[in-house]
């Protein structure tokens, strides 16, 4: 029996921006991501983390290379099927929270359900208000984001992230607003997503005490991965 | 409800003033032009009918197109002959009972005979140069609204007395002459007879009520000195529009002239098409005027959600998706707009209506307005229509935005 496929898988991925003088933001970047596998991106200012995100969540394309989504080539596919493909497989958290404002928690978290309109609606509810209460915010699901903290906001974008049960979590600076209690509760959130529910999270993090918790991190100096190694706690050492 | 709708409802309620402003713009063009439109029309609906009612809808003169050729003229095509006197034609419509029979078979509407005359009435010293039209009371009803115009009496009155007759109010009141009175009035053949007043009239139309009498057919071919004259039939016809086919249908088979009211009203009625023109450049300009405050009500609120578009894109929403929440948010402006401009539109007419006026040519006292469907149909569609142009067109380029390049933007 084969071995199942890696949830993503980036190959010879270069994205590069035209105009007078070109530049190159992702360089040639070979990634493979294994289910279960909380990695984290970290790199100075300006090395491209946050465009091979993009690229990897499909929400850019790439000017070269390859994005397979557990195992699925998806440069042929055109902006429906790579938008089909987002909603059903990649959940998104964002520096910003990005909550839709004037819709509540709950709303917000039930979106990416409606919009795939697998379940029906009682189900929808239901499971957004599991998904919200199991991310300790049970009490506050009818409240709009201006009435959240930063914390809560950034853990009801979890809780939308995760509302189509999606094979891989991709999350761009998703502490880099919050305090530190805040930050902590977020990264507890990534952290027991990966043990317990076997889901992929990739992080793109300047804060090193994050890519610490990581199973693995991966360092992107111009566009190009300048080191990739597993953490201590992932090799059993921490 | 489905989630393109439920968003595209949360939007505009969370955004209530904006939609209001919106709405407002939308109704606002809409009850403009219903008002300007109905006020236009109205004015225009209430002159020709003031024209229609005035005359009959077809009047068949003793007349021809052509004046009758002399006996000399139609054996001689090349020749002048001097000193032959001309031949004088028996004035009146002949045999203009087989006529009207002939009328009654085929055309859908009404026949009247009548005599045209002038007249000369003369009350207390007074004189004054009038038309004496004699009809026939009964037939008159179904051709003319004289019957309902008869004031101080009635239209069979004249039966009442020898030689009676029924003055114009305005007349009346130049001669000075009273319901009872006995006038004296002097025919074209310079026959006088005394006539008493029965009756009087008031048409609305100050120029018809100050100049024309009427009296029985017999005593007006008394006036004209000739027994048995009918100069004139009268039609009215079911299809008031059509009366100006059935006049040349009519001039073809008797041979007379038959003048519908549309050619005796012709200067006025093109007049019209230079008005019309020129209501509807107006409603036009007051529609677009609002479809240009919609379209930019809408962009602003698409503009506005640029970062929602970037956020529902990233979590995989499709483009044609996107676009409809925007379409139908601008729809949704345009509907309530176009309902809330009905109704303002028609409370706007119900007052323009209301506003007494006074004029010295008309019995009108109020703005003539109509309540018409088609132009509460023609700003309802302009206003979805530009609505629907608003919404969809920063809709289409705000959906085609790549999400990474929103997500860049915002963060």
């Amino acid at each position: 029996m084969s071995a199942p496929a890696p949830v993503l898988e980036a190959r010879g991925l270069r994205r590069q921006l035209g105009g007078e003088i070109p530049t190159t933001l992702v360089d040639g970047v070979d990634l493979v991501v294994q289910r279960g596998e909380f990695l984290a991106v970290t790199g100075p200012s300006g090395s491209g983390k946050s465009s091979l995100l993009y690229l990897l969540g499909l929400l850019d394309l790439p000017s070269a290379g390859e994005v397979l989504i557990d195992g699925a080539a998806t440069s042929r596919l055109d902006e429906d099927a790579r938008a089909a493909l987002r909603l059903k497989r990649i959940g998104f958290v964002f520096q910003f929270h990005f909550l839709l404002p004037e819709f509540t928690a709950l709303d917000n978290v039930m979106l990416p359900m409606r919009a795939l309109g697998v379940l029906p609606e009682k189900a929808m509810r239901g499971r957004a208000t599991e998904l919200l209460s199991q991310l300790g915010l049970a009490a506050h699901v009818g409240k709009r984001p201006d009435q959240l903290s930063g914390g809560q906001r950034q853990r009801v974008a979890i809780a939308r992230a995760l509302a189509n049960d999606p094979l891989l979590i991709l999350a761009d600076e998703p502490t880099g607003n919050l305090d530190t209690a805040s930050s902590d509760q977020v990264l507890a959130t990534l952290r027991k997503l990966v043990d317990e529910t076997g889901k992929s999270v990739v992080v793109v993090t300047h804060d090193p005490a994050l890519a610490a918790r990581c199973d693995r991190r991966v360092h992107i100096v111009d566009g190009r991965i300048a080191e990739d190694r597993r953490n201590a706690r992932a090799n059993g050492e921490g | 409800m489905s989630l393109v709708f439920s968003i595209a409802l949360t939007h505009l309620r969370s955004r209530l003033r904006q939609t209001l402003v919106g709405v407002l713009g939308v109704a606002t063009g809409v009850g403009f032009s219903i008002m300007m439109a109905s006020l236009m029309e109205g004015s225009q609906e209430d002159f020709v009918r003031q024209l229609v009612d005035s005359l009959p809808h077809i009047s068949i003169s003793d007349d021809r197109r052509e004046p009758t050729r002399q006996p000399a003229d139609m054996v001689y095509d090349a020749v002048q002959i001097h000193g032959l006197a001309s031949r004088a034609f028996r004035p009146g419509i002949k045999n203009p009972y087989a006529i009207m029979a002939s009328l009654e078979s085929w055309l859908p509407g009404a026949v009247a005979p009548s005599v045209q005359g002038k007249a000369v009435l003369r009350f207390a010293s007074r004189d004054r140069a009038a038309s004496v039209v004699g009809v026939d009371p009964r037939r008159e009803a179904s051709v003319s609204k004289l019957p309902g115009q008869v004031r101080q009496g009635s239209l069979d009155n004249l039966y009442k007395a020898s030689n009676a007759i029924i003055l114009g109010d305005g007349l009346a009141k130049k001669l000075g002459a009273r319901v009872g009175n006995t006038v004296s009035v002097t025919g074209g053949a310079g026959r006088v007879l005394l006539c008493t007043v029965v009756a009087l009239f008031h048409s609305g139309v100050a120029s018809i009520d100050e100049s024309q009498s009427y009296t029985l057919i017999k005593t007006a071919q008394i006036l004209a000195g000739q027994t048995g004259l009918i100069n004139e039939i009268r039609v009215k016809a079911q299809d008031v529009m059509a009366a100006r086919e059935v006049a040349s249908r009519i001039e073809a088979e008797t041979g007379y002239k038959s003048v519908s009211w549309q050619e005796a009203h012709e200067d006025l009625l093109s007049s019209f098409v230079i008005r019309n023109i020129i209501m509807y450049t107006v409603v036009g300009a007051i529609l677009l005027v609002a479809s240009f405050g919609t379209f930019n009500i809408i962009s602003t609120i698409t503009h506005e959600k640029t970062r929602d578009i970037g956020i529902m894109k990233s979590l995989g929403f499709r483009e044609a998706t996107v676009r409809r929440i925007f379409v139908i948010e601008a729809l949704g402006i345009g509907l309530i707009g176009c309902a809330v401009g009905w109704a303002f539109g028609y409370l706007l007419t119900m007052a323009m209506g209301s506003i007494e006026i006074k004029s010295p040519f008309m019995d009108t006292n109020h703005l003539p307005v109509i309540y018409a469907p088609g132009h509460y149909l023609l700003a309802g569609l302009v206003a979805l229509a530009s609505s629907l142009a608003a919404g969809y067109m920063p809709a289409r380029k705000a959906a085609r935005l790549q999400p990474v390049d929103i997500i860049r933007g915002a963060s």
